[in-house]
């Protein structure tokens, strides 16, 4: 770890990575993470109607739970896991293969750090991209549960809009993109410990990329726990 | 110049390498030859630090290289280029970007300087043109080529090759041990190959050292290599019934 923190060799190599590496974690997940999100969101939003069956319950409360199932849990934490399982593995499996195939070695010596070089630049990628990713998600959950909820009738787009401004607390999204930061890190720097660390050959590399996948998500079960306790615990 | 002297390495209760000598001589192709699993690719990695030594010393100019500290290891390797048995080259980026790595890292060169470094690099193993291609499009040869390319991008003082010639056909790798050879002259590099590949030994053998079983059993050149009295030596170099004919049957 602290390799992969030392200060890199030559900045400008380390930027370009940094880039590439945003463009392979982040953006090739935009479109899995906005299909998940507008269909949770749709889901969300009919699942609470079915179950409101006291009349005194408003019917605003369908956008006021969809929004808080939303930022609260599924955004942060749910597409979170989900991206362990994209990117943790696609980490994991990229440098396992580079282990493997003598591509490290090669790095090592010619003198570069190859720890510092390979892994520092997908932390800070995901950290920088992570959070926009999770923004897009709470929006198009948001939105997906709207259509979802106007569309099948269980909320008119008035209790709707209502619902996902009612009682708002702008410190719950605080808590949330912490929670997005923690998570960032953890898949990254999970996973490419099980790729730096894999010997032997393909078999190896595919139960890397297994291990990066089950270690990220226990992980982040565990730091969400953790957080929640820390933040939401009166 | 590089010297090893009495290094030791085992893995578990294998005793890979034993107490092994040698100096290489710079400006010459140096060949360390034997047996697969004898532990010739073994030292190789123990001199450029991928394997912890046991007990020894590897001097590059009289610097023992284990003993040196992290970041005096790392300025000792900037001056090693390695073509490794499987080329190693960098899967995501092209053929271009793989021989200018080495630039971009620890040059100032600027963009023009760096692409006119990697042009003649490529032209150099006859490679120009295929800037573009990325590994998977490469043949094996050209693989090869492609990595000694960027070994010698930076100017290295040290080459090291493992098995340059595995898994290539017999012009091939005529023509990689005629580059090596060249390559090794023209910039008074001091090369290192493990092979056991016969006929590298006779076209570029300057300075050989045969290991059996783990230990340095016999030193010489590649005219000696022939004439030698050594049992396993004469066993390893003409176990090929190519090698009896030709040598043994004209007269040996």
């Amino acid at each position: 770890m602290f390799r992969v923190f030392k200060r890199p060799q030559k900045h400008s190599v380390y930027g370009r990575q940094i880039i590439s590496e945003i463009d392979s974690i982040g953006i090739s997940s935009l479109s899995i993470v906005a299909i998940i999100s507008v269909f949770m969101g749709g889901i969300i939003a009919i699942q609470t109607a079915f179950s409101f069956t006291n009349p005194l319950v408003p019917l605003y409360a369908v956008g006021f739970t969809t929004r808080e199932s939303i930022i609260l849990e599924f955004s942060p934490t749910v597409v979170c896991l989900i991206l362990a399982g994209k990117v943790g593995s696609n980490i994991a499996s990229e440098i396992g293969a580079m282990r493997i195939t003598e591509q490290i070695d090669a790095l090592e010596i010619m003198g570069i750090n190859s720890a510092g070089y390979l892994i520092f630049p997908k932390i800070a990628a995901a950290i920088i991209i992570f959070p926009v990713l999770i923004a897009l998600s709470m929006f198009l959950g948001i939105a997906g549960g709207y259509v979802m909820g106007v569309s099948s009738g269980a909320c008119t787009a008035y209790e709707y809009v209502y619902g996902i401004q009612a009682f708002f607390e702008p410190w719950k999204l605080y808590y949330s993109f912490t929670k997005v930061l923690v998570f960032a890190y953890i898949i990254t720097s999970v996973s490419s410990y099980y790729g730096y660390y894999t010997s032997g050959g393909a078999l190896e590399v595919g139960k890397s990329s297994t291990n990066a996948v089950v270690y990220s998500s226990i992980f982040i079960l565990l730091f969400s726990l953790i957080l929640t306790n820390l933040f939401l615990n009166r | 110049m590089i010297e090893i002297k009495n290094i030791n390495k085992t893995f578990g209760d294998r005793h890979v390498v034993k107490d092994v000598s040698f100096t290489f001589d710079p400006g010459r192709t140096n060949l360390i030859i034997g047996e697969s699993g004898c532990g010739k690719t073994t030292i190789l990695k123990l001199m450029v630090g991928l394997h912890q030594l046991d007990s020894g010393e590897i001097l590059y100019d009289g610097q023992d290289f284990p003993k040196l500290k992290p970041d005096e290891k790392q300025e000792v390797r900037k001056r090693i280029g390695m073509l490794f048995q499987g080329g190693a080259l960098f899967d995501s980026q092209t053929l271009e970007e793989n021989v200018r790595f080495p630039l971009d890292m620890f040059t100032d060169l600027s963009r023009e300087e760096k692409m006119d470094r990697v042009n003649f690099c490529l032209q150099r193993v006859k490679l120009e043109g295929k800037n573009t291609l990325y590994p998977a499009e490469l043949s094996g040869g050209m693989k090869k080529r492609a990595a000694l390319a960027r070994a010698i991008a930076n100017n290295p003082k040290y080459l090291f090759c493992d098995e340059p010639n595995s898994g290539l056909d017999p012009k091939t790798s005529i023509v990689i041990d005629n580059l090596i050879k060249d390559i090794t002259v023209e910039y008074n590099i001091t090369t290192i190959i493990v092979t056991h590949d016969m006929n590298s030994v006779i076209e570029i053998g300057d300075n050989i050292m045969f290991v059996y079983k783990g230990e340095n059993w016999w030193t010489g050149n590649k005219s000696e290599v022939l004439n030698s009295s050594n049992q396993e030596l004469t066993d390893f170099v003409f176990a090929s019934s190519f090698m009896k004919t030709v040598f043994k049957g004209a007269g040996r």
